[in-house]
């Protein structure tokens, strides 16, 4: 829990916030994921009591992870970013509904997903990254009126780079039945190997 | 605990739909660019009254204008790329409008947005490469940088320095009615739709 408050902290501090959408890809997808990741370190903190009063409704997790769902998308639109920079009304609204209507429920409803669900996010997710990282490669216009076209072209290399490393992460997920560990490390020896 | 779950999906994808149709104005306008031609398309905007000067110095306010449409674009002399587009595009439009006997009450305004470099003797180099002729089609600049900020405002021109010395902007070309409001804003390539939809 304190690890998500504290990241929480750091990314609403105002020159941090505007360091980062000072830039369309850390507007989009550094600072928007990270208040994400905020929420769900928060959400896994919390005490299972507390899980349980959302249980009932989130049996097999699929409510709560259309709500990540949804808010992401809303997140993720150009004129949400255009209106995020424009508004700080819409800017505090971000900040708040990111990491409680995406990081929250994603980390709730992610352990109660079946094996068929997460696989099935997980093949949407890397083939809208793959398909929106080609659209903003290509476009002809400026999608977000704030920010430079070539930023919009990196946005786009920047989801084609990260559909890839979900390609090869889950690929290696399916093929070897555990995530990619860059490092292991033995609790016994407490010790790097 | 299966009903509740049902009924907490079907609460969660009506929320979700009814919030992405709110904010998309009903699916319909995903940037900032479509959903400000919308609202514009459906509620003529009202317009600051600017001060300008033409190529030949003679000073005009943006309401002097009214009682006939003026389409108008933004752009700035020393652009390299989408205005000189803007500007080939007001070119057919002049051409077509000068060559119709029965033309319609169509005025052409090109508002410079860089008064720093597209000085008035600037805007006169300008006008006479493009053959304007200033009582049609006429080139200008804001004589007040304030004025100048209200008005790229007024019209959802964003402008933003590109780091060389020049601009990215948005381009487009914008209908101003003869009541002297923004009615609706054209791709840049449309001048000459937007003519023949003024009755030319």
């Amino acid at each position: 829990m304190i690890p998500g408050l504290l990241l929480y902290a750091v990314l609403v501090m105002p020159p941090v916030a505007a360091w980062l959408e000072g830039s369309m890809v850390g507007h989009m997808l550094i600072q928007i994921p990270l208040l994400a990741l905020a929420g769900g370190l928060v959400a896994r903190g919390t005490v299972g009591g507390r899980r349980a009063v959302f249980a009932g409704f989130n049996a097999g997790g699929c409510p709560g992870l259309l709500v990540a769902v949804f808010a992401a998308a809303v997140w993720m639109l150009p004129r949400m970013l255009d209106a995020a920079l424009r508004s700080p009304l819409v800017e505090l609204a971000k900040l708040t509904t990111v990491p409680l209507l995406v990081g929250v429920p994603l980390a709730l409803s992610w352990p109660l997903l079946p094996p068929v669900a997460r696989g099935f996010v997980w093949a949407n997710l890397i083939s809208h990254a793959a398909v929106l990282g080609w659209l903003y490669t290509v476009a002809p216009s400026r999608l977000c009126t704030r920010y430079l076209f070539d930023q919009q072209a990196t946005v786009g290399v920047a989801l084609l780079i990260v559909a890839m490393a979900l390609l090869v992460g889950w690929g290696w997920f399916v093929i070897v039945g555990a995530p990619i560990r860059l490092w292991s490390y033995d609790r016994t020896r407490r010790q790097l190997i | 605990m299966r009903l509740r779950v049902v009924l907490a999906t079907i609460a969660v994808i009506t929320a979700g739909v009814a919030t992405f149709a709110a904010v998309t104005d009903g699916f319909r306008a995903a940037t900032s660019e479509a959903a400000w031609r919308l609202a514009v398309a459906e509620r003529p905007h009202p317009l600051p009254d600017a001060t300008l000067v033409d190529q030949s110095g003679r000073a005009f306010r943006l309401s002097a204008l009214r009682g006939r449409p003026v389409l108008i674009e933004f752009f700035y002399t020393s652009c390299p790329a989408i205005c000189g587009l803007l500007a080939s595009q007001f070119q057919a439009g002049f051409e077509r409008l000068i060559a119709e006997p029965e033309r319609p009450e169509v005025r052409l305004l090109s508002v410079s947005f860089d008064p720093e470099r597209d000085t008035v003797m600037e805007l006169a180099d300008y006008a006479a490469r493009l053959g304007v002729d200033g009582r049609i089609w006429r080139v200008a600049r804001a004589s007040y940088s304030a004025e100048l900020q209200s008005l790229l405002d007024a019209f959802g021109v964003i402008v933003l320095p590109d780091g060389a010395g020049g601009f990215i902007h948005n381009t487009a070309i914008y209908l101003v009615d003869a009541e002297g409001r923004l009615a609706r804003i054209y791709d840049p390539d449309a001048a000459e739709r937007a003519i023949a939809e003024l009755g030319a």
